[in-house]
């Protein structure tokens, strides 16, 4: 049993999907995905306590060894992102239990779950594989049901996101697969361990380099970095409140998880960024989106789209700190993953409660709603500080990072920006604050606190951003350790 | 044959180009969902290609015999997988067609567009 648990990992949701479509009825599905996304992050745990105790751990599919077989290659970094993606989905799936009007469509709950469920055993599959091909097989499950999560949006322009995103994200997973057939090509393999150690006999062909560009590219729409974002504020936006949720805090890591993978394990560091040089190109992007998402987010009207553009602005952090290739500045951008998980699901999470009370998501009819819902406000609030970055949040953990990494490296104007493009976090939250507790409420409409069961998963995740910004062990450690390992090569 | 080596993989990316031309350039969604179709076969004739051994059978063991030339049949079984994501898409891609041609009347995306007010 214990050692089949990497397989599980993916099956178990893989297989519960199917049998949500024979279940049918909405109560039963919910609570069932409900004990498999709970089942989902257990093995994760496991799993993660295994790997810091024996190392990294090989699963061989159906016992064919690797580089025949399929390989499931469980190291620290992996496990770490399986912990969030199922964290995650522990959280989201029971939000709202009882209460149903989501919009989630009415007479199809039992499809929602099965969506649902395929897209959290996608996420896990990406992350867990130690197989090129299998990865994009992974993410093609993963894009495909989150599609059809997002047209599930009441708003007709859900059905107009939903198919922008499949256009945009069919293109990124075709360079995708492009990029695996090149590097195929080169090396012979599929399988990451092999692909890495053949990889440097062919450094100079430019194969290789056109195959890094197709990667690089494909996960970049998928990742939303900042040229490539054009899907993201609409999906985000129309998609059900819930789904918005899931998706704002797991599918953007993944993909980010991806990228450090081809970056790091495939190609590795010292290639890409000494020969290469690529961070000249990544962290001019990463700043302006940075600035651009934040800047653009002043002004929404909607709230959903403001925090969808802070998003994009998080990425530029993220991948800011990949890019300074140094054991700081991936931690920073490690540790950003799991904080901004938390943090990006806590608050839409908020605003899913809000959509419950109010039915809205213009800013413009939530004046006053502080006083009406104090508790989940509070948790809005909460999570807004540590987008800004507030010590005593795990914002500033990942910011500390990142800002540390930028000293060391004696780029101080790279620093200087970090700390400005808070600032602007700091104008788009409080404009939104300001409406929701100093204003007057529209009309006395009788808006109820949120139900307990849509307060308790909030809760959970914005109680998470003080704990973990208080407690940096489980995650800023985690993350050091990994930083340590991928860059092992490097000085 | 320095030429003809090269030659399927101009094949290739007139293919692919022409394929993300339609999806970029064309406003009918169901034509958009035809270049990325288009795309997304160029890829698949890209793999199938790189598995071709000059001389080279099918990969099967012929009684007796064991010092033939073998294709390459894994980007073949590769290819297998990415038909069947690349039949997914494109039936949810249409099927999203038809829900926006429900919804709006229209599948043309500058219709859409100006219905929408904004641009998406």
């Amino acid at each position: 049993m214990m050692e089949q648990l990497p397989a599980l990992q993916v099956v178990l949701p893989l297989f519960s999907a199917l049998l949500c479509l024979l279940i049918r009825n909405k109560t039963a599905s919910r609570l069932f995905s409900v004990a498999v996304s709970w089942g989902c992050l257990a093995i994760a745990l496991i799993l993660l306590r295994t790997v810091q105790e024996t190392g990294i751990i090989s699963y061989h599919f159906g016992g064919w060894f690797p580089p025949l077989g399929i390989e499931y290659r469980i190291d620290l970094l992996n496990a770490y992102v399986l912990i969030i993606v199922a964290m995650i989905s522990a959280v989201v799936l029971p939000f709202g239990v009882g209460h149903w009007g989501l919009s989630i469509p009415e007479g199809r709950e039992y499809l929602f779950f099965c969506a649902f469920l395929l897209c959290i055993s996608g996420l896990l599959g990406i992350t867990i594989t130690g197989d090129a091909f299998n990865v994009f097989v992974f993410l093609e499950i993963t894009s495909l049901s989150s599609y059809a999560l997002i047209a599930m949006g009441r708003n007709r322009r859900a059905l107009r996101a939903a198919f922008t995103y499949l256009v945009m994200g069919t293109v990124g997973g075709t360079f995708i697969l492009i990029g695996i057939g090149m590097m195929y090509l080169e090396t012979g393999t599929l399988n990451m361990v092999d692909i890495a150690n053949r990889l440097p006999l062919a450094y100079g062909s430019r194969t290789v380099l056109v195959a890094f560009a197709f990667l690089t590219v494909g996960v970049g729409i998928k990742l939303a970095v900042f040229p490539l974002h054009h899907w993201l504020p609409n999906a985000y936006s129309y998609a059900p409140a819930t789904v918005s949720a899931f998706l704002a805090a797991t599918a953007t890591k993944v993909s980010y998880y991806v990228l450090v993978r081809v970056i790091f394990t495939l190609f590795g560091a010292a290639y890409i960024f000494e020969t290469l040089r690529f961070h000249v190109l990544l962290i001019p992007l990463s700043l302006l989106a940075m600035f651009i998402g934040s800047t653009v987010a002043i002004y929404q009207t909607n709230i959903k789209r403001l925090l969808a553009y802070s998003s994009i602005s998080q990425i530029g952090y993220m991948t800011l700190g990949l890019s300074f290739a140094s054991i700081n500045g991936l931690t920073g951008g490690l540790v950003h993953l799991f904080n901004h998980a938390l943090m990006k699901g806590g608050l839409f999470l908020v605003l899913a409660s809000v959509m419950h009370s109010i039915a809205s998501n213009e800013i413009d009819d939530m004046r006053g709603l502080g006083r009406k819902m104090p508790f989940t406000m509070a948790a809005f609030v909460l999570g807004g500080l540590s987008l800004i970055g507030v010590p005593g949040t795990v914002g500033f953990i990942s910011k500390w990072y990142l800002v540390v990494a930028a000293l060391e490296k004696g780029w101080y104007p790279i620093a200087v920006l970090i700390l400005l493009s808070s600032f602007l976090a700091v104008i788009y939250i409080w404009r939104v604050v300001e409406i929701f507790f100093f204003r007057e409420p529209a009309a006395e409409k009788s808006i109820k606190e949120a139900p307990l069961s849509m307060l308790i998963p909030t809760w959970i995740l914005i109680g998470g951003t003080l704990f973990f910004g208080l407690q940096t062990e489980w995650t800023a450690g985690v993350a050091g350790s990994v930083a340590n390992f991928l860059l092992g090569g490097l000085p | 044959m320095q030429w003809l080596g090269l030659w399927h993989y101009w094949a290739v990316i007139i293919l692919m180009m022409i394929g993300l031309y339609i999806v970029i350039a064309r406003d009918n969604l169901v034509k958009k969902v035809m270049g990325l179709s288009i795309f997304q076969v160029s890829v698949i004739m890209f793999y199938v290609s790189t598995g071709k051994v000059e001389g080279g059978t099918a990969p099967i063991i012929p009684e007796g015999g064991h010092d033939l030339v073998y294709s390459n049949p894994l980007p073949h079984v590769l290819m297998l997988t990415a038909i069947v994501v690349g039949i997914s898409t494109t039936a949810l891609a249409l099927a999203l067609i038809v829900r926006i041609q429900e919804a709006y009347g229209t599948v043309e995306d500058d219709e859409l567009n100006a219905i929408d007010g904004a641009a998406l």
